[in-house]
Formats: C-alpha cells, sequence, structure tokens
C-alpha cells in the first residue's frame, strides 16, 4: 500500500491486467506514446495526460497501439475485437469526442448480446476524461455519463477516487460486457493510499463515505468528494449527512439509495452533468416513486444550470455544483416540513 | 500573376500579427494567466495568410484547434480575439468559447474547433449556402493531417464532389496529430485521397507565401468558378507543442530549430521582397514596430477588461427559449 494518484492507479490497474490477460489490449490517440515523430521516441506522451505512460514499453506494439485521430473507426474496432476474443480498453480522450463515433458505443457494442439472442460477449472498455473545472470549454467539458447511462447494455463507471479508480477499472477489464469508464480530468493529480497488488469493486453497489441521520446525499463521480466536504462542515453546525458514492450509473444500487432515504428522510443530489435527464433527475424519480412516504422534505438537486460549460473562469465556477451549493441544499431541506401527504 | 504591393503589404502585416500574436501568448501562458488549452499556429502562418488574401470577407473558413492564425488571417478583430482568449467580456465571444472557439460570422469565421474534423462538413454546408444564394462565394475547411484520417473528412471530400461545391479542403500537413506523426497515422497520399473523391489536388511549400498565395488562388478560382471541389495540400512545420505545455520529446531536437532558421516564412518573405524589388523593406519594418504596439495594446485592454456577469452564464443558449 502506498500513496498514488489517480493517474497512478489508472495506469497500475490497466497494466496487472495486461500482465495477467494477454488478451487486454490497448489503443487511442497518442496511448503507445506518439509513433512516427522524428525523435524515433515511441513513447513520448502515453495518452495526452500522460495515463498509459510506460506501457509501451513493457508490453511493445502489439498490445499497446496508437491510433489515428480517427474515433469511429478504433473505437468501432475496439467493439469488433472485443466480440472475437480480445479485452481492449480504448481510449477516447475526452467524452465529448463519442459525438465522432457515438454509433459504434450505442448500436454497435451496446447492442450485440441482446441483438444476438445472448450468443456474443463484448468485454470492452473505453475510458474518457469528463467534467468541467478545467476552463476547457464547451466541447472539452461535458459530464456525459446520463448518455451512456441511457443506453441499454452499457454499464457506466464513474470513480470517485484513486482507491475507487483502480478497483473498478481492474473491475471493468474482467467484465464481460461494455463499459464506459469515466475519468474526471481535474482528479488525475488526486492522492491518496492504493493497495499495490490487483483488487476489484463489483458494479452495483453503493459505497457510504459518511453516514448520519439527517439528509441522505448521493454524489456522483468528483461530486463524493465536495459533498463529504459540505458533510464535515454541516456536521459541525449539528446536521448530519449521509453522503452516497453509486460508484457506477449502470448498474444503479437502487436499493441502498432507497434503504438510506428510508432512514435519513430527506434526499439531496449532486450532479455536474446537464440538469435535464441526468442521474439527478433518475435518482429523484426512483426516491420520489418507491421512497415517497419516507420523504419530510422536497428532493432537492445540485446540478449546473441547462447552459453548455462556459470557458471564463467565474462563469465557470458559477456554472459548477460545490460544496457551499450543496450545504445550501442541505439546510434549505432541512428548513423544510414534512409535506402534507393525502 | 503578379501580387498588388496592397496585397502583399496586408499579408505580410496579417503574418506578422499571428507571429507576435502567438509568441506573446507563448510567454503569456507559461505565466499561468491564461486559462485552458492553448494551441499556437506559429511556422504555419503563410498558410492561413497566403489562402486567405485571395478570399473575400463574404467567403467563409472553417478552422481548427490552432485557429488564432485563420481568425486573424480572415480579419477578425486581435483585441477581441485576445480578451476572449483572456476569458473576458469584450471578447469576441464575450468569453464564452475561449482560445479553441473564436468565431466571427460576420467576418466569415466559422470558427475555430474543438473537435478534430469538426471543420470539413460544416463546410459543405457553407458552400452549398453559397452555391444556393448565388453570391460567388466560396467556403474553405483548413484542417490538419490528424483531421485528414477523420471519417467526417473523408466524407465530407465525398459528399463536396457528389453535390460539386465550391469548395477548397486546405489540409495544413505540419506531419503530426497530436503527438504522433503522420509518417504512422497517415495512410497513402492525400493527392490519392484527392483523386480517389475525383477533385483536383494541388500542393505547396507552406513556408513561402507566395507559393501559398498562388496555389489557393487557383484553387479557389476553380471553386469559384464552378468547377466543384479542390484539395490544396500545405507541407508546413508546427514550432510549438501540439498544446502549450507539450515538451515535444517526440521530435528530433533539431526539427523546430532547423524550420525556425531555413523555414521562416516571414524572413522568406522579406528576402523575396527585397530580391525581386516588390516592396521597401523600411516598410515591413514598421509593419513590424506598429504590430508588436498592437498587441502589446490588446494584452494590456484584456487584462483590464471586465470579466463576464454572472447573467451571462444563460445568455444565448437558444435564440429564443
Amino acid at each position: 500500500m502506498s500513496k498514488k494518484s489517480f493517474r497512478q492507479a489508472i495506469n497500475e490497474a490497466l497494466r496487472q491486467e495486461m500482465r495477467r490477460d494477454p488478451t487486454v489490449v490497448l489503443m487511442g490517440e497518442d496511448v503507445a506514446g506518439g509513433q512516427g515523430g522524428s525523435s524515433g521516441v515511441k513513447d513520448a506522451w502515453g495518452g495526452v495526460l500522460g495515463v498509459t505512460k510506460g506501457l509501451l514499453t513493457e508490453f511493445g506494439e502489439h498490445r499497446v497501439l496508437d491510433t489515428p485521430i480517427s474515433e469511429a473507426s478504433y473505437i468501432g474496432a475496439a467493439a469488433g475485437a472485443a466480440a472475437t476474443g480480445l479485452r481492449p480498453v480504448a481510449e477516447l480522450m475526452f467524452v465529448d469526442f463519442v459525438g465522432c463515433c457515438l454509433d459504434q458505443i450505442m448500436n454497435q457494442a451496446a447492442k450485440f448480446r441482446y441483438m444476438f439472442g445472448g450468443k456474443a460477449r463484448t468485454p470492452l472498455v473505453i475510458r474518457a476524461m469528463y467534467g468541467a473545472g478545467f476552463n476547457a470549454a464547451a466541447q472539452h467539458s461535458q459530464a456525459l455519463y446520463p448518455l451512456f447511462t441511457h443506453i441499454p447494455g452499457l454499464k457506466v463507471v464513474v470513480p470517485s477516487s484513486p482507491y475507487e479508480a483502480k478497483g473498478l477499472l481492474i473491475e471493468a477489464i474482467r467484465d464481460d460486457d461494455p463499459v464506459i469508464f469515466l475519468e474526471n480530468k481535474v482528479m488525475y493529480d488526486d492522492e491518496e493510499e492504493v493497495p499495490d497488488e490487483a483488487y476489484t469493486i463489483p458494479f452495483g453497489e453503493a459505497r457510504l463515505t459518511r453516514e448520519g441521520d439527517d439528509v441522505t446525499i448521493v454524489a456522483i463521480g468528483r461530486m463524493v468528494g465536495m459533498a463529504n466536504e459540505a458533510a464535515d462542515r454541516l456536521a459541525k453546525q449539528g446536521i448530519s449527512c449521509t453522503v452516497l458514492d453509486p460508484r457506477t450509473t449502470s448498474p444503479l444500487d437502487e436499493q441502498t439509495i432507497l434503504e438510506c432515504v428510508e432512514d435519513t428522510g430527506r434526499l439531496v443530489v449532486v450532479d455536474e452533468s446537464s440538469p435535464r435527464c441526468n442521474m439527478a433527475c433518475d435518482i429523484s424519480a426512483l426516491v420520489a416513486e418507491h421512497a415517497f412516504g419516507a420523504l419530510k422534505a422536497p428532493i432537492r438537486r445540485v446540478v449546473p444550470p441547462h447552459t453548455p460549460v462556459p470557458f471564463s473562469t467565474p462563469l465557470e465556477k458559477l456554472y459548477m455544483p460545490n460544496a457551499e451549493k450543496i450545504e445550501a441544499a442541505v439546510k434549505s431541506v432541512m428548513m423544510q416540513k414534512t409535506p402534507e401527504v393525502a | 500573376m503578379q501580387i498588388s504591393k496592397e496585397t502583399l503589404l496586408r499579408s505580410y502585416r496579417a503574418m506578422r500579427t499571428i507571429r507576435a500574436f502567438e509568441e506573446r501568448l507563448h510567454r503569456e501562458f507559461a505565466t499561468g494567466e491564461i486559462p485552458g488549452f492553448v494551441h499556437l499556429y506559429c511556422g504555419e502562418e503563410a498558410s492561413a495568410v497566403g489562402v486567405c488574401s485571395n478570399l473575400t470577407e463574404q467567403d467563409t473558413i472553417a478552422s481548427t484547434h490552432r485557429g488564432h492564425g485563420h481568425c486573424i488571417a480572415k480579419g477578425v478583430d486581435v483585441g477581441g480575439m485576445m480578451a476572449e482568449i483572456y476569458g473576458r467580456s469584450t471578447g469576441v465571444c464575450r468569453g464564452k468559447g475561449g482560445s479553441m472557439h473564436i468565431a466571427d460570422l460576420s467576418k466569415g469565421m466559422l470558427g475555430a474547433n474543438g473537435i478534430v474534423g469538426g471543420g470539413p462538413p460544416l463546410i459543405c454546408g457553407a458552400a452549398l449556402s453559397h452555391k444556393v444564394l448565388k453570391d460567388n462565394g466560396v467556403a474553405v475547411a483548413f484542417y490538419g493531417d490528424g483531421a485528414s484520417n477523420e471519417g467526417t473528412t473523408l466524407e465530407s471530400l465525398n459528399l463536396a464532389s457528389v453535390w460539386h461545391l465550391p469548395a477548397v479542403f486546405v489540409v495544413e500537413d505540419n506531419g503530426y496529430g497530436e503527438a504522433t506523426g503522420s509518417s504512422y497515422a497517415c495512410a497513402g497520399t492525400q493527392k490519392d485521397r484527392a483523386a480517389g473523391f475525383g477533385m483536383p489536388y494541388m500542393e505547396c511549400d507552406g513556408s513561402d507565401f507566395f507559393a501559398v498565395h498562388d496555389a489557393a488562388r487557383d484553387a479557389i478560382d476553380h471553386a469559384r468558378s464552378g468547377k466543384g471541389p479542390v484539395m490544396l495540400h500545405v507541407h508546413l512545420e508546427r514550432w510549438y507543442g501540439h498544446f502549450e505545455g507539450d515538451s515535444m520529446s517526440y521530435r528530433a531536437p533539431n526539427e523546430v530549430a532547423d524550420a525556425k532558421k531555413y523555414r521562416d516564412c516571414l524572413e522568406s518573405f522579406r528576402k523575396r521582397a527585397e530580391q525581386d524589388q516588390l516592396l521597401d523593406l523600411s516598410a515591413l519594418d514598421d509593419i513590424d514596430v506598429a504590430v508588436a504596439d498592437d498587441i502589446e495594446s490588446a494584452v494590456k485592454a484584456a487584462k483590464q477588461a471586465p470579466w463576464p456577469e454572472d447573467a451571462d452564464l444563460m445568455a444565448n443558449v437558444y435564440v429564443k427559449i
């Protein structure tokens, strides 16, 4: 066990799975490092943010493949390879680039098994960066997990820390279905204790990061850290919160969410994706449908407004959820009276 | 055909402005004051300017993530661009877009683009507008060797030919898609790709303004005269990394130094102007001084400009709700 960054945790998960299973291959733009350059250095980059750095050296060009900037073809190739014996991990770089290759994910990989009467397995992992907070503007900042969650056949993972990232990525690689694995670009340098050995974290099992009696906060990905911060502040003010990290938006651990809301009677959902039809809507609907009687106050969603992500720093700050906004939402549900139920 | 003195002076000024703009951004980015991603166009100036010196304001261009040069060459206001890159309300996109999304439709500049291969399909549409509206305009897609491998680009080459559009596809081939060499990533040749879609192909040395200008003139004349789309392949070199902060260890150490020393488009322009007695060098020196002042003022104004207001966050998501 040692302190590792989010980036190192992912690199280690890839390395250990590639050692264990020779069918695991990586592909993506510059993931090997950028071949064909005049210096002859083949592993200059290791992905645009260095996440796959060093893997080319250990596993070679047959298993760590640089691709042309041709998302439709290589994401589709990863799906095809997955259906025919490999376990590809394809890096889409920014999740926003799914616009260039959605068909191969949505109409091909996600549907093979069902359409083919259960005869196909597509053990594909697509890794991509998501999230605002980097001044990366409208085409490099989206949090598109609801888009993938909407598509039956895909599993969707949104890890909230380095420890989570390693265990969930190994699980994703070993999983026999197509998995979208989303990494928040602001978190790559976050550090925590991460075991050196391989381990898995099962999908569809939420984790409790705080336990409390008054309010349940369900938070996704990077929002979990903000929710913890808000919960710690609120605890000092006498409000105790449960913070729940679903880890995967598909499958979703509905049971644990409902149990927590049954206990606390209040729900705040924190989601950095666009607010219409996002996870906050989905989880709110779940609770409204199945735990309405337990609610002592209306559900509150802490989400960005329905606008593309702005570039300018003050606008982006205004756009993003943060601990202060979560704290205010929790206080507002605490002040609500129990709704009258006929 | 002789290029007019006025065009030459304007083109030199545009190239010098791009160089000074980008060199200044390189320095300013290092201070940490510029947010987000910045991709510099230094070394490639003659391409944007050589092409755009043949265009009118009515003609349309679409650019790339490396878009500052195309914007300046098409006449987008430099002060407004600088303010945009600093995220200020006085920016050409009011601080909403930043470096990768500078656009000014009033200048026929359909936008830099954060999506590789985003521009060529848009240019098919712009060319269709010119054709249907019969305004004699042409549409020009600038895209890199990296984007030449995108399905959107290849489909656009086909569509432009099928629809016989007044479109020019300018492949700015700097040898690298991000960190990956085009020698690795591009199969076949651009020339064969043009032939595959039934369009004429031209190529030129992107460090030579005169070569680009003349080739682009022929390409644009072809498209404007209703003969259909053309591909213009410009060979050039990128002086900085894919983005600011890229250490470029994939490139040989002498590659950029040699490009700067032997293939600087501004130097070659000055040499040619002197040799062929096209212009008085002192006029070019005066431009250099004036441009330096312009950039200084643009940076100063950008740093002092107001940030967007909170209400701007929700402005312009729709024309009307």
